[in-house]
């Protein structure tokens, strides 16, 4: 009897195929991306060194080394960390909108961040070079939190979430606008700066920025966990959660300041990058085939960070010498999978 | 018996502004109250002011020995659940995860399950009679299933206080019947207290112990079932005609035909109501006797006609009644033999064929 009610609910054995899947492609993931390039670095060599670095702190003061050390191990570290978090945003908008097409670049929130962003760099640059990446994450921040204000005050307007969507999307036009408006007057120097980096690009990541975005994203991404049995609940809607003991206002506030610090740390440190946020919590479900989030949050963090590096791969190999912008990567394997969706929602409410 | 949940001047409304005032009612425990009245009559404010879904504008509401207004969330869930009108479409969770939302007041910070809280989970669904649906995605259900299991769910929470909006809406009559022994069932053996919504009266009338007639600023009417048939209460409720609400079968019938009555149906014993009913369809006035008081033609004839013509039951039909019937039936270009056969008691009625032969008036056997 016991037995046929644990079947209900089906068992963990999916789940933990799909985790050791991505370990392995995480694990895979790094390893090409810290192998390759225009020098090849052999694994053998790079574990050597590793070795070298961690147990005796002897860092290879070679070409290879510097390469290794100084410029692939924190890019590749720093997309595994903020593909993860920028996924993790992504299903935190979902479950807010309780829509599976919301995301922090279709809802415009990353343009909002950049603006915010890009202002800061342009007239307050002096100040920056002393501040650095706290100040960029603190406008991103207020960039992010700033634009979601505004969707949500259309949300209540607009039940429609074609609609919604459509209205972000013009929204991240608008911040396009003063983001280019701004541009028109900055030093040269700057706006080479900014150019590359509002296309998105994980190229100028060094241990610093490894390091604020683990500080930041890590605590948030417990919090996010530990609010999976709310984060459930809530996908059965307001009056149900409500029913349920759930302090609607709180747990709305707590959602969207945890998406916004999540993508307000990618878009600062790596600028914004489109469609993870959408296409990997998506992957993740039809995966895993089930939303329950104490499982859905940690697979989708995993996917996002194995969807980041391989693109930030891409991006570096493809037409190298020249490095791919990481938004065209991502779209290109992002959009499809947003077309695809939208689709089969049409499908399923036309039944 | 004490009352277990208590409304006192309990007003009702959006944003400060107050739709429905002066609600004051008691309810024991495991008894059954429905909210009836027409569409738009603040049925679902006063269900959702119950749930705290909205601020109370005055008065107050007692669930048990809590006041509403400041029982903490987390004791409420445990004593009161819902099932609302809302649309639900979580994707990808299956049927048994929705039920099992019910356990959420009762499980650990992560939601675990204990095999208690399976098994609570599993007799719901039986009781539902969903058990077969378990492991299908909710969002591939038909409505009627989604109510079930949406049912389940709220049966889960183990509560007190069931309170539940329009919960037949969309089921086909079978599921009706189905969900609302349901609750009959809880309320007698867990002596569950049901607070629901209904828009078929006279499946209200059934499962019901109070009703409550919600139309207007203040509640229209609050009773026991058969008080509230007995002034008619049910007809001014929906500004029907009197009469097309049956209180004796809980039937409703379509307005009757207007005018001078075309056709005579000679009837009794439940042979007219098929006669009557074509005729309604075909908006032909009627006229039909001569019928005992007691006869089941009676009750639908006089829903359907104001020509019926009525005799004391249990005795010969009196000459009164079928001169009454006589000059009905002369006045009529047609004659329809619902087929009752005549005895002693009711030999008037052969009369009264014979009389429509003799003058020539064009007499139908059965239609």
């Amino acid at each position: 009897m016991m037995n046929k009610t644990d079947d209900m609910f089906g068992s963990l054995a999916r789940f933990t195929l799909v985790l050791l899947v991505l370990l392995a492609l995480l694990l895979w993931c790094l390893v090409l991306n810290v192998n390759t390039g225009s020098v090849e670095i052999p694994v053998g060599q790079i574990l050597r060194m590793l070795w070298n670095g961690a147990v005796h702190r002897q860092f290879d003061s070679s070409t290879a080394g510097t390469i290794l050390f100084r410029i692939r191990l924190p890019r590749v570290l720093l997309a595994a960390v903020l593909g993860g978090a920028l996924s993790v945003s992504g299903l935190l908008l979902q479950t807010f909108f309780r829509n599976p097409i919301a995301g922090p670049f279709v809802l415009g929130i990353s343009s909002g961040a950049k603006m915010v962003v890009g202002v800061t760099v342009i007239f307050l640059a002096e100040h920056l070079r002393q501040a650095g990446a706290g100040m960029l994450i603190a406008a991103a921040f207020a960039g992010s939190l700033m634009i979601t204000s505004i969707v949500l005050l259309f949300s209540q307007k607009v039940k429609n979430m074609s609609m919604l969507l459509v209205i972000g999307i013009m929204v991240g036009y608008i911040c396009s606008a003063v983001t280019d408006f701004c541009v028109t007057f900055a030093d040269e120097q700057d706006i080479v700066n900014l150019t590359s980096w509002s296309m998105g690009t994980f190229s100028g990541a060094d241990w610093d920025s490894v390091k604020m975005a683990s500080a930041l994203c890590a605590p948030c991404l417990v919090l996010v966990w530990l609010m999976s049995k709310p984060i459930g609940a809530y996908a059965l809607g307001e009056g149900y959660a409500q029913s349920l003991g759930i302090a609607i206002r709180p747990f709305r506030v707590l959602l969207i300041l945890l998406s916004s610090l999540l993508s307000a740390c990618v878009t600062a440190l790596a600028g914004p990058i489109s469609f993870v946020g959408i296409a990997v919590p998506h992957i993740t479900r039809t995966v895993l085939k089930t939303s329950r989030p104490a499982l859905v949050i940690p697979a989708t963090f995993l996917c996002g960070s194995v969807f980041c590096m391989f693109c930030d791969l891409i991006a570096r190999t493809a037409l190298a010498p020249t490095e791919l912008a990481i938004s065209t990567v991502t779209s290109a394997f992002g959009a499809p999978v947003v077309i695809y969706m939208m689709v089969k929602r049409r499908r399923q409410e036309a039944d | 018996m004490d009352a277990f949940f208590k409304t006192e001047h309990m007003a009702v409304g959006y944003n400060g502004q107050a739709l429905i005032r002066d609600i004051s009612l008691s309810l024991e425990k495991g008894k059954i109250l429905t909210l009836i009245g027409p569409n738009g009559a603040g049925k679902s404010t006063i269900l959702k002011s119950i749930t705290r879904q909205l601020a109370l504008i005055r008065g107050s509401v007692t669930v048990g020995s809590n006041d509403l207004a400041s029982w903490p969330a987390k004791q409420m869930a445990k004593s009161v659940a819902v099932v609302l009108t809302d649309r639900v479409r979580p994707e990808l969770m299956t049927c048994a995860e929705v039920v099992a939302m019910g356990r959420y007041p009762y499980t650990n910070l992560m939601g675990k399950l204990t095999p208690e809280d399976k098994e609570i989970v599993r007799r719901a669904m039986e009781r539902v009679h969903a058990q077969d649906l378990a492991l299908r995605a909710f969002a591939t259900l038909s409505d009627g299933q989604r109510q079930r299991v949406l049912l389940a769910r709220a049966i889960c929470q183990e509560p007190e206080l069931l309170v539940l909006d329009e919960p037949t809406a969309y089921l086909d009559i079978r599921h009706k019947i189905e969900l609302l022994d349901v609750l009959r069932d809880m309320a007698r053996e867990q002596g569950t207290t049901v607070v629901l919504s209904l828009h078929e009266i006279d499946l209200a009338m059934k499962v019901s112990d109070y009703l409550l007639c919600v139309k207007g600023e203040t509640i229209y009417a609050y009773g026991k079932p058969e008080d509230i048939v007995e002034k008619h209460i049910v007809e001014k409720l929906y500004d029907m005609e009197t009469g097309a609400y049956n209180p004796l079968f809980g039937s409703v019938e379509l307005s009757r035909p207007q005018g001078e009555p075309e056709v005579f149906v000679i009837a009794g014993a439940g042979f007219g109501a098929p006669v009557y009913r074509h005729l309604q369809k075909q908006r032909i006035p009627f006229a039909t006797g001569i019928l005992f008081e007691n006869d089941v033609d009676t009750q639908i004839a006089r829903e359907l006609s104001a020509h019926v013509v009525t005799a004391p039951a249990f005795e010969e039909m009196p000459r009164r009644a079928f001169e009454e019937a006589a000059a009905l039936l002369l006045s009529c270009r047609h004659v329809v033999d619902g087929g009752t056969p005549v005895g002693s008691l009711n030999r008037l009625n052969g009369e009264l064929l014979r009389l429509a032969r003799e003058r020539g008036i064009p007499v139908t056997e059965k239609l």
